[in-house]
């Protein structure tokens, strides 16, 4: 039997879904003898539970996967919904056992198989979570000819949902969808499958499934809508809903508030450990805030007591969470710091990852008691509070005028802003700000300079990147592109500099702390710290090549045509404003 | 991918229900199967309730003018298909005769190859006769199942087969027969049957039974194991796909 040729949904109120069947049949009977299917495998139930990480990066990628079982045997099943013109490929199948659909699975646990082939890259390093679970039972009925040989089948599936994972409508809701139906061609017979397609297409009360899409994703996208929620609802990049005219101080409270809706839907992720994503996420959007706070605060209106509060209290966010995030980083880089050893065994390394995950369970706990404090609950609340208040136009408290006022303009300093000032001026000004910073502390740098130089200039060049993204709506597509690709280029330099040498010191200290813990034998642990010694050693090699290459990477962005990027860039933008 | 045929120089000994059932029970089993009606009367196409006919005829799909592919009809059951009968081919052993001898018995071997890729079981429906079809028929098997009448004459024609089968040069079919259509009253179906499945190795086991049942499949236009499947008649069936099952194994 071919896959579903046609595929159709009964568009009507629950009640008169019976009845729109009824009339489908009673259509198909006036050309087809009809009997229920006669021996062949059950279709009867199956119960599928769809999957994908937190955020969405199979759906993204145009994969489906669901977690399928069907009389008791569960199978991964991998669908591609990317439109193609020579229609979309077969689903990849992978038997599993023992799988838990309403666990989440790190991308290291999949049973291999070739779904696991298919999707570890795509997920790594997270996990996936499960979406919502879709349990159906699907009836089969053969469209016979005059030989009463079955020419066609018509498939009516209806499906219930039991369990929504994400979303809004809770876990234990039973929920029915409308029937599917779908037409299914029998191996040489193409006439009458298409005849029954066209007949049950003028059934009343009968509309195409997924016209031009997939019929899997049609479903999902329904179920996700009944349980409150949609796909590709979360990424982390920022996304906020602002506008050229906007005024000043709403977009920047809009900003933030996107930002920190970032950090709050980050918080259970953390806090359950599910994977290292969350944390890093959670992170991202706090460094963003602290930029933000730094580089737009002073459009909010805000006592500057007040918005150095906020600010405070975002950093001991951000440091509190460091820890744990510094030993994630080691345990994720730790494949390839075993494969780079030459002279030690990777054999050797392995005390080293044993305290890694030690030392990481230790910090972990005072990650999750930071985050379950009074104090991260008043900060969000407090804070979400305040920017709700300006975000909806609201009259502002009183207090006393910004600090960036009291100060005078220079080429590093944005000028005081004006009242009225709207979201494409604040934009085009902070961001210009930010450029020449980088452009000016950059351009200074020599083979001589000293390391601090470039890591000061990687916390500019983040702060423009953040300055960027925040405005991104309002930018022209094109330009901000071409002025994003360079700095890109040029952070991954900088932040390889720097990373290496953190972990180069960090790995240092950690030698010392095992060796101080004397958690192995002597002989043992000799063994770890020269491989330990190997590992930064590597960790040297690659600082030095970042070093390199920074020359190159900082002309492409910010030399003649860097700047020229830039300035068509701002100008677009200014010009909209 | 293996290839079965049902075969035997007499007609009306049971072939076509042989292949039927055998070939309903394989895709039942989870093999993705095709049965090719060979015989120009389209017994089995009959029972399948497809029509027998191929678009272009014999010639067109000997020739190469049309993939056998795009003569393959779905059946009502699940992984099995049929390529039907076609009147034309009572003339197949005149299309085959072209060519270099040495491939003329060869031939549908070679149509047959590039169903590897869509199935595992294929099941060929040999029309009575000796002829270049039957012969091409046991050069592509890898089992013939003959269905054997009690007689003492239709050993003979087993032990000619098997002669005829052991003077090919490379592949060489696996053959087992059954004895079908038994009627336990007659002592000498009972004599011949004890006898033969005792001393010989190339015979099976399981016997089918003459019974009203497989007259029926006929009226029914379907399997045995679909109408009565609790039926002496569709356990047998069960148990000779077993043994055919085993050997190859």
């Amino acid at each position: 039997m071919t896959p579903g040729l046609a595929g159709f949904v009964v568009a009507d109120a629950e009640p008169h879904w019976n009845d729109a069947l009824d009339s489908v049949m009673a259509a198909l009977a006036e050309t087809f003898a009809i009997a229920p299917e006669r021996a062949s495998a059950p279709r009867g139930a199956r119960r599928r539970t769809w999957l994908d990480t937190f955020d969405w990066r199979l759906y993204r990628a145009g994969l489906l996967l669901e977690y399928v079982t069907a009389s008791r045997a569960g199978q991964l099943v991998l669908t591609s919904v990317g439109a193609s013109a020579a229609g979309n490929p077969e689903p990849v199948v992978q038997p599993v056992t023992g799988w838990r659909a309403a666990q989440p699975c790190l991308s290291d646990h999949l049973p291999d198989g070739p779904v696991t082939d298919r999707i570890a890259g795509v997920i790594a390093p997270r996990a996936l979570l499960p979406l919502v679970t879709v349990a159906s039972t699907t009836s089969v009925t053969s469209l016979l000819n005059e030989d009463g040989k079955t020419v066609a089948r018509l498939l009516i599936e209806r499906p219930v949902i039991t369990a929504g994972h994400i979303g809004t409508h809770g876990s234990t809701a039973r929920i029915s969808l409308p029937p599917r139906l779908s037409v299914t061609e029998v191996r040489g017979y193409p006439g009458p499958a298409r005849r029954a397609a066209r007949i049950m297409a003028l059934a009343p009360q009968i509309e195409p499934g997924a016209p031009g899409g997939s019929p899997e994703k049609a479903l999902l996208d329904e179920a996700l809508a009944v349980i409150g929620t949609r796909a590709a609802n979360y990424s982390n990049k920022v996304d906020a809903k602002i506008t050229t005219d906007m005024a000043a101080a709403r977009a920047v409270a809009t900003i933030l508030l996107t930002l920190l809706g970032a950090v709050e839907v980050n918080v259970n992720g953390v806090l359950r450990d599910t994977d290292t994503e969350f944390l890093h996420d959670l992170r991202v959007a706090v460094r963003r805030t602290r930029a933000a706070i730094k580089l737009l605060g002073e459009a909010l209106g805000l006592a500057d007591d007040v918005l150095d509060q906020f600010a405070a209290d975002f950093k001991w966010l951000g440091d509190v969470t460091t820890p744990v995030r510094d030993l994630d980083v080691h345990l994720l880089d730790f494949a390839d710091m075993t494969a780079e050893l030459k002279a030690a065994k990777p054999t050797d390394l392995d005390p080293f990852r044993d305290f890694l995950v030690q030392r990481r369970a230790r910090e972990f706990r005072a990650l999750a008691r930071a985050l379950r404090s009074p104090r991260f609950g008043q900060l969000t609340a407090d804070w979400r509070a305040t920017l709700t208040t300006i975000a909806d136009g609201k009259p502002r408290r009183a207090g006393q005028p910004g600090k960036g006022a009291a100060k005078r303009a220079t080429p590093d300093r944005p000028a005081p802003l004006a009242s009225a000032q709207t979201a494409g001026a604040l934009a085009t000004d902070r961001t210009g700000v930010a450029f020449r910073k980088v452009a000016r502390r950059g351009g200074a740098i020599t083979r001589d300079s000293p390391a601090e130089s470039l890591h000061d200039l990687r916390k500019r060049a983040k702060e423009l990147r953040y300055a960027l993204e925040f405005f991104a709506p309002l930018h022209d597509k094109q330009a901000y592109g071409a002025v994003l690709g360079d700095l890109k280029r040029l952070q991954d330099c900088l932040g390889e500099f720097q990373d290496t040498e953190v972990q180069i010191e960090e790995i240092r200290a950690l030698a010392e702390a095992m060796l101080g813990a004397q958690a192995v034998s002597r002989g043992a642990i000799a063994r770890t710290v020269l491989a330990m010694g190997e590992v930064t050693a590597a960790l040297a090699t690659r600082q030095v090549a970042a070093r390199d290459a920074f020359e190159n990477r900082f002309a492409g962005f910010a030399g003649s045509d860097g700047q020229r990027r830039m300035a068509v860039l701002l100008h677009r933008t200014g010009g909209a404003a | 991918m293996k290839i079965y045929a049902t075969y035997n120089i007499k007609g009306g000994v049971g072939k076509t229900t042989t292949a039927v059932n055998l070939a309903y029970l394989a895709a039942a089993d989870g093999l993705r199967t095709v049965l090719w009606d060979l015989d120009p009367q389209g017994a089995a196409s009959f029972m399948f309730r497809v029509k027998p006919r191929v678009k272009g005829g014999g010639r067109a799909l000997i020739r190469g003018q049309r993939s056998l592919d795009d003569a393959i009809k779905g059946t009502d059951f699940e992984r099995l298909d049929l390529i039907p009968a076609d009147f034309t081919y009572r003339n197949m052993d005149l299309l085959l005769d072209k060519g270099p001898e040495a491939k003329q018995s060869r031939k549908l071997s070679k149509l047959l190859a590039p169903l590897a890729v869509e199935y595992d079981a294929v099941f060929l429906d040999c029309p009575p006769s000796i002829s270049l079809v039957s012969e091409n028929v046991l050069h592509a098997a890898d089992t013939i199942i003959v269905p054997l009448i009690p007689t003492t004459l239709s050993v003979r024609t087993l032990e000619q087969l098997t002669d005829f089968v052991a003077g090919f040069s490379g592949h060489r079919p696996d053959v087992l027969a059954f004895f079908s259509m038994v009627d336990r009253r007659k002592k000498l179906h009972r004599e011949i049957t004890e006898e033969l499945s005792a001393k010989r190795p190339d015979v099976a086991a399981t016997i089918v039974p003459s019974v009203a049942l497989i007259e029926r499949m006929s009226v029914e236009r379907s399997p045995v194991s679909v109408f009565a499947p609790g039926s002496a008649a569709a356990k047998s069936y069960r148990a000779l796909w077993a043994e055919v099952r085993e050997r190859l194994e």
